[in-house]
């Protein structure tokens, strides 16, 4: 029992001890507490404060991606000035055919139509990506062995790409018919 | 009221809560898409595909993909009589410049166009160590640039082998479901091109949208659903023999 031998004279310096011998841990505490502000402000400072906005992730990553710029216009904005060829379309089995699948990419072109003009196409090239014979395209899809079907000659020769079909009297004549 | 400590800690939690809040800032009013409005997908028709690669190009023009990379390609398919497991897949230049005539005669030929799946349950998202790859509220599965630190495991979680490291960058890289064009109301690049109707985006939230009519009438599949991905790409009229 060694506390309760000596009561009375020597309490007030056996308190002193202990506080003496517990100073240190407030120290280690106040350290502790300091600590842990330190890494609640660090990790305030590097996360970036959208991260966690929807998920384990950074939410403004969302709006910088939708940010990019478009290339395909899409066909909307092309049959509002063209109408011609709207109408042209509508009378062959191209009209479900969009415009850029052909023409390429020109949203650069519906931004600023004067000053970006469209390539001009090869529909040797162009038209046989689509109609060049494969058996692994659909049976009923139109397609011919270009090399036997044209013989060098560019599709629009004979073909309007915008109404692919050929009409009867330009046939006769191609074929020597009369 | 005095503020004793038993208040104090019966606060700290809520003011914890709310600082999150302070800090997350005030989102962003974005014009007129409204991320919890929509989950995306997209209608793939096999027996529309003709394989004229359009999808492929106009991918890689409108999202800078580099030369020899894909975020979509077409494949194409050649299942000899019975051995449906064993099927011949090739895709030269991911089909970009459309394909050479085939040399085997007989059996079935077709095409499959392939893209990322924006799975529901996307095995790549989960693996991310780092928080760089996600699934945005609208169902898209996207790729933070700025957090990819390209160790690649999600490359190699893809089931379907959508991802790639992008060879500038140094970051994975994949289909963002044209998520630029979609958030205007656009459709996606490879949608607009597809000159058979073969590929369409499908907003799956949107009771208007064609692709519930179609779910319903038609017998589509998804790729490797025994992975249960969740996958939201859809394919109508798919063989067997397609992996």
């Amino acid at each position: 029992m060694p506390f309760s031998s000596t009561e009375g004279a020597s309490a007030g310096g056996e308190r002193t001890t202990l506080l003496k011998d517990i100073e240190h841990l407030f120290r280690l505490a106040l350290l502790m507490v300091i600590g842990v502000i330190v890494f609640i402000l660090f990790r305030a400072a590097v996360i970036p404060h959208s991260f966690g906005q929807y998920g384990h992730y950074r939410g403004d990553a969302i709006k910088e991606i939708a940010a990019r710029p478009i290339a395909f216009a899409g066909h909307q904005v092309c049959e509002n000035c063209h109408t011609e060829v709207v109408e042209q379309k509508k009378l062959g089995k191209h009209v479900v055919v969009p415009c850029e699948a052909c023409h390429g990419a020109l949203a650069n072109h519906a931004e600023d139509p004067a000053s970006v003009k469209p390539p001009k196409l090869d529909t040797a090239v162009i038209c046989a990506r689509c109609h060049e014979a494969n058996s692994a395209k659909p049976r009923t899809f139109p397609q011919v062995v270009t090399a036997d079907h044209a013989g060098g000659l560019a599709c629009d020769t004979c073909h309007q790409p915008h109404k692919p079909a050929i009409e009867t009297s330009v046939k006769n004549v191609a074929e020597g018919k009369k | 009221m005095e503020i004793t400590r038993r208040h104090l800690l019966m606060l700290l939690p809520s003011a914890a809560v709310a600082w999150k809040y302070v800090l997350a800032g005030t989102p962003e009013a974005a014009p007129n898409y409204k991320l919890t409005e929509h989950w995306w997908g997209m209608l793939i028709d096999i027996p529309k595909c003709i394989g004229c690669g359009s999808c492929v190009r106009a991918c890689a023009q409108e999202n800078d993909v580099p030369e020899g990379y894909f975020r979509t390609w077409v494949e194409r398919y050649h299942v000899a009589d019975w051995k449906i497991e064993k099927p011949e897949v090739e895709s030269p230049d991911g089909g970009k410049q459309a394909f050479p005539p085939n040399e085997e005669s007989g059996g079935k030929n077709f095409f499959v166009p392939k893209l990322c799946n924006h799975c529901a349950d996307s095995p790549c998202t989960q693996v991310c160590p780092v928080g760089a790859t996600f699934s945005a509220p609208d169902g898209v599965v996207l790729v933070d640039k700025k957090y990819c630190v390209g160790c690649r495991y999600c490359v190699q979680a893809c089931p379907y082998g959508c991802r790639f490291i992008n060879p500038k960058t140094n970051t994975a890289e994949k289909c963002t479901l044209c998520y630029h064009r979609i958030t205007k109301g656009l459709t996606t690049a490879c949608c607009e091109v597809c000159p058979t109707g073969a590929r369409q985006l499908a907003d799956l939230k949107n009771p208007n949208d064609p692709i519930h009519e179609f779910l319903r009438t038609h017998t589509v599949q998804v790729l490797k659903p025994h992975m249960a991905t969740g996958a939201k790409i859809f394919y109508n009229g798919m063989d067997g023999s397609v992996r």
